[in-house]
């Protein structure tokens, strides 16, 4: 009882010892390297090539085309945000409220979109929907194949963060609200809604986030009218060479995607559920009757279609020659048959794509465990901006994040402009926040109490940590490597302005397939896409395996 | 000397003064418990002795030394919490074992220990069962047995039964007792529950509003509390306003409702006081025309509300403002007494008690 408010206004000895501090300049060095000093450079390129001026920016906003470019990029989120909320919510209450068969399995399917590479994404729309898809429907160059491919991707972020707090509510609240003369719609309305708010807004920031900045499935799927700030950025930077218009763009892009982050920090923290480490089924029931079956079928049928429906019309289009089934997409995948001179071999291509992704995992795992253990400290204040700005990367896009490396790193001493190690520290900024998020989620949940109980028996902070904290978050470190493993295998937009042909990694490659005529350059692309497809379904299998039930937001 | 004491503790929670230059003893062996309404600083006291939470100000000292040096985790102190707060990752003998594997004790010192305090609170055979698997009453026992493994030189226990339903917490605090009393534990129990409190410790502080109110053992407390807030705070509620005189060789209590008659071994400031009147060995008596109002030791009252309880009545009756509860047997006099009827009370002067 007293208890309980006693340990929330604590201010606590227990505090960071000065180890834990010093262990801290590790991931603050690294940011500040990496992803500060590049993004002070950015603002020196936009503001200062010349002299101090503002010209970049009036470039930018004087002109119709780039301010096209902005508000297609605010308007598309949008849409996509409130399109995967539409489909992403029914499920997120299904899921929270009813016991099924296979229920665990078809959780578990929700998550496969969020562990794909946006090439793969993309291609699997082309085969979908594309010219020659599956389905007569031709969406080609037609808003809403952006707009299914952003949905696909962000349906796991609201079916996750939602459920997680509407399995929270109890639905004696509910009842309560009914016998009090509540209709229906009031008591969702009055009752459920201000209870999952905070997750709705916290899923519905990061979805927009994540459709703010899409980069590949806009590239592969927008054709030529369609392109977001992060397109254009990249066609600034790699094709037109207008380094400083790129510039105050990323700037332009940064301001926003800052603003969203501060609020997700905001509503991430309120919709965060006390964990308990135990499978907990309050409120969740077996359906009754045939209407409530039908509801979960049709719950299924939508998992089935947004999940499976382009990644199996992408593994069919694969296959498919011009007369019938063939494997010679695949067996092309080895041999320069054209005697090309950018040619990238698929085990090539794996082979770096599979260093990368390790190298990443080694740095991304550390720097985001550490982090997680220090926002989970920290108090006051100070702590929802600190949570905002160690995500800062998450919302920096991964265009400005190698825009900045390309410009920042490219004199001695830092000059790794022509190393492979760029790459690494790339997708090292852009993994180590979902470490943060699957590490902090759990590391928040630990009740003070555990620690305090350790400490009575005789333990050391250190020793609290080493036999408490530790293996409590173990499972989820586990989750956050294999997330830095899946997300560096499936990175696209910052490898392709970083890499070199001979780094060339697995989506770079197939990129390059689109760069080349004709239809078996299409059918490699498709391949290529099915292999990165079965190799990311392996991390998915890794995070289903190891994750606490209904703990972490991706 | 004293194993455990605390001199002028005073603690604050933002502008709020939760502990107000407390003081206590303990002493080796016995069980203190603290008792006091939620929110009157009790849990606070354990976790400044604990040294989880710094004192603004107020020593602690064991065995004369004073602790402020000694860092939480090396003072030897065991604490159960009010949710046990088992580590959720370990199984049941892991849990028991952690603070064993902190000194450093081998492993075959470690199982017999573990062996030992599960059979003491009677859960051998449960060492690998997961936490989440355990009952609440399970739970308890794997936590005493958890902070009762390094042998602790004090023994805090923050509301045990909190989490637990009744049925449940009677037995409990039986074998709780059982082993603390065998052990030889010096323990300091935190309660707001006055049962509790009573049939466990040797010895209580009552506090309130972070102050100690009346320490003293369970008998010496109910015979004689200090004042009015502990005498309603351990369920004696009939009070009223007194003025206390000498008159005709004896000393008598003035109230609205009547004259009282003190036992010449009552020992009572003269002037104005509080009068408690024990709820026990009262007769009620239903009068329905005129009687004498200035026999001492008893007033004219209506009952408000009458209760069967098996054994025996309780009825709530009024007199002027104030209103009493009353414990009566169940002869038939007592029987017949309805709610709305007039009654006589009249109270046994041995229940008569003054407080300051």
């Amino acid at each position: 009882m007293s208890g309980r408010s006693v340990s929330v206004r604590r201010g606590g000895r227990l505090g960071g010892s000065w180890a834990a501090r010093a262990l801290l300049l590790l991931p603050l060095t690294f940011l500040g390297l990496f992803f500060v000093y590049p993004l002070f450079e950015i603002f020196r390129e936009s503001f200062a090539s010349d002299g101090f001026s503002l010209a970049p920016f009036g470039d930018i906003l004087g002109d119709d085309f780039f301010l096209g470019r902005i508000w297609f990029t605010l308007w598309q989120a949008v849409a996509s945000t409130l399109l995967t909320l539409a489909l992403g919510l029914p499920s997120a209450y299904i899921f929270a409220r009813y016991d099924f068969p296979a229920k665990t399995l078809i959780r578990a399917l929700t998550t496969v979109p969020f562990v794909m590479p946006t090439i793969v994404v993309a291609f699997g729309f082309v085969a979908l929907v594309g010219a020659n898809g599956i389905l007569p429907l031709n969406l080609t160059s037609s808003i809403w194949i952006i707009l299914l491919a952003h949905t696909f991707f962000n349906y796991t972020v609201v079916v996750r963060t939602v459920s997680a707090l509407w399995a929270h509510v109890d639905p004696k609240t509910e009842e309560a609200a009914r016998l009090l003369g509540a209709g229906p719609l009031q008591v969702f309305w009055c009752v459920t809604l201000p209870q999952i708010r905070p997750a709705i807004l916290a899923a519905a920031s990061l979805v927009f986030l994540f459709s703010f900045t899409s980069f590949g499935v806009v590239l592969i799927l927008g054709g030529p009218q369609f392109a977001t700030v992060e397109v254009t950025i990249y066609n600034l930077t790699a094709r037109l060479f207008r380094l400083e218009l790129a510039a105050a763009l990323s700037l332009i892009q940064l301001a926003v995607t800052f603003g969203v982050m501060l609020f997700y920090a905001r509503f991430q923290e309120r919709s965060a559920v006390p964990l308990n480490f135990q499978p907990r089924a309050a409120g969740a029931r077996r359906p009754r009757g045939r209407r409530e079956g039908l509801l979960i079928l049709s719950n299924f049928l939508v998992v089935l279609a947004i999940v499976l429906a382009p990644l199996l019309a992408l593994v069919e289009r694969s296959f498919s020659g011009s007369d019938g089934y063939t494997l010679a997409h695949y067996s092309g995948l080895e041999t320069n048959t054209g005697g090309r001179v950018f040619f990238v071999s698929l085990s090539g291509a794996m082979k770096n794509s599979l260093w990368f992704a390790g190298a990443t995992m080694l740095v991304a795992v550390p720097l985001g465990t550490i982090i997680a253990f220090a926002l989970a400290r920290a108090r006051g204040r100070l702590r929802t901006l600190a949570d905002a700005l160690f995500m800062l990367p998450l919302g920096a896009s991964a265009i400005t994040l190698a825009f900045g490396i390309l410009i920042a790193l490219d004199s001695p001493p830092l000059n790794l402009r022509a190393s492979w190690v760029v790459l690494v520290i790339a997708h090292s900024l852009i993994a180590y926040p979902f470490v943060v998020r699957s590490v902090l989620a759990v590391v928040r949940g630990i009740d003070a109490e555990l620690r305090e109980a350790a400490t009575m028996l005789g333990a050391s902070s250190l020793r609290v940590f080493r036999y408490i904290d530790l293996p409590i978050a173990s499972r989820a470190i586990l989750v956050g490597a294999t997330f830095a493993f899946a997300i560096s295998l499936g990175e696209f937009g910052a490898s392709l302005l970083l890499t070199r042909p001979e780094y060339s990694t697995i989506p770079v490659a197939i990129f390059r397939y689109l760069g080349q005529a004709g239809a078996e350059r299409l059918g490699a692309a498709l391949a290529m896409s099915s292999v990165l497809m079965v190799v990311s379904m392996a991390g998915f299998l890794i995070i289903e395996r190891f994750r606490y039930r209904d703990v972490g937001e991706f | 000397m004293a194993l455990l004491t605390a001199e002028g503790l005073r603690l604050r929670y933002d502008d709020e003064l939760v502990l107000r230059d407390v003081s206590f003893e303990v002493e080796a062996g016995e069980v203190l418990a603290l008792l006091g309404p939620s929110g009157c600083g009790k849990t606070s006291i354990l976790r400044v002795v604990a040294g989880l939470e710094p004192a603004e100000a107020g020593v602690v000292r064991l065995d004369g030394n004073d602790l402020a040096a000694v860092p939480s985790h090396r003072r030897g102190f065991g604490l159960m919490f009010q949710e046990f707060a088992l580590f959720p990752h370990l199984r049941v003998e892991q849990n028991i074992d952690f603070g064993l594997r902190m000194q450093g004790l081998g492993g075959d010192e470690r199982r017999e220990r573990v062996a030992d305090l599960l059979t003491i609170v009677g859960l051998t055979g449960y060492e690998s069962r997961q936490v989440h698997q355990l009952s609440g009453g399970e739970r308890q026992r794997v936590a005493l047995a958890r902070s009762l493994a390094p042998r602790p030189r004090l023994l805090m226990l923050d509301e045990p039964m909190g989490a637990l339903d009744r049925g449940l917490r009677d037995t409990l605090l039986l074998e709780l007792r059982r082993i603390l009393t065998e052990l030889g534990q010096t323990s300091i129990y935190v309660t707001h529950d006055q049962d509790e409190a009573f049939s466990l410790a040797d010895r209580v502080l009552i506090m309130e509003r972070g102050e100690i109110r009346q320490s003293g053992t369970p008998e010496a407390i109910f015979r004689q509390p200090v004042d009015a807030f502990v005498a309603r705070f351990i369920g004696l509620g009939n009070l009223i306003e007194a003025q206390i005189e000498d008159r005709e060789g004896a000393t008598v209590a003035r109230t609205t409702i009547g004259d009282f008659a003190l036992l010449p071994h009552v020992d009572a400031p003269r002037g104005r006081a509080t009068l408690l009147i024990g709820d026990e060995r009262a007769q009620l008596e239903r009068v329905d025309g005129g009687v004498d109002r200035h026999v001492t030791n008893s007033f004219l009252a209506q009952v408000r509300q009458r209760s069967f309880r098996g054994r025996r009545l309780t009825f709530r009756v009024q007199a002027g403002e104030a209103t009493f509860l009353f414990e009566a047997d169940t002869r038939p006099q007592h029987q017949a007494i309805r709610e709305g009827d007039n009654v006589l009370v009249t109270v046994d002067p041995e229940a008569l008690r003054v407080l300051a």
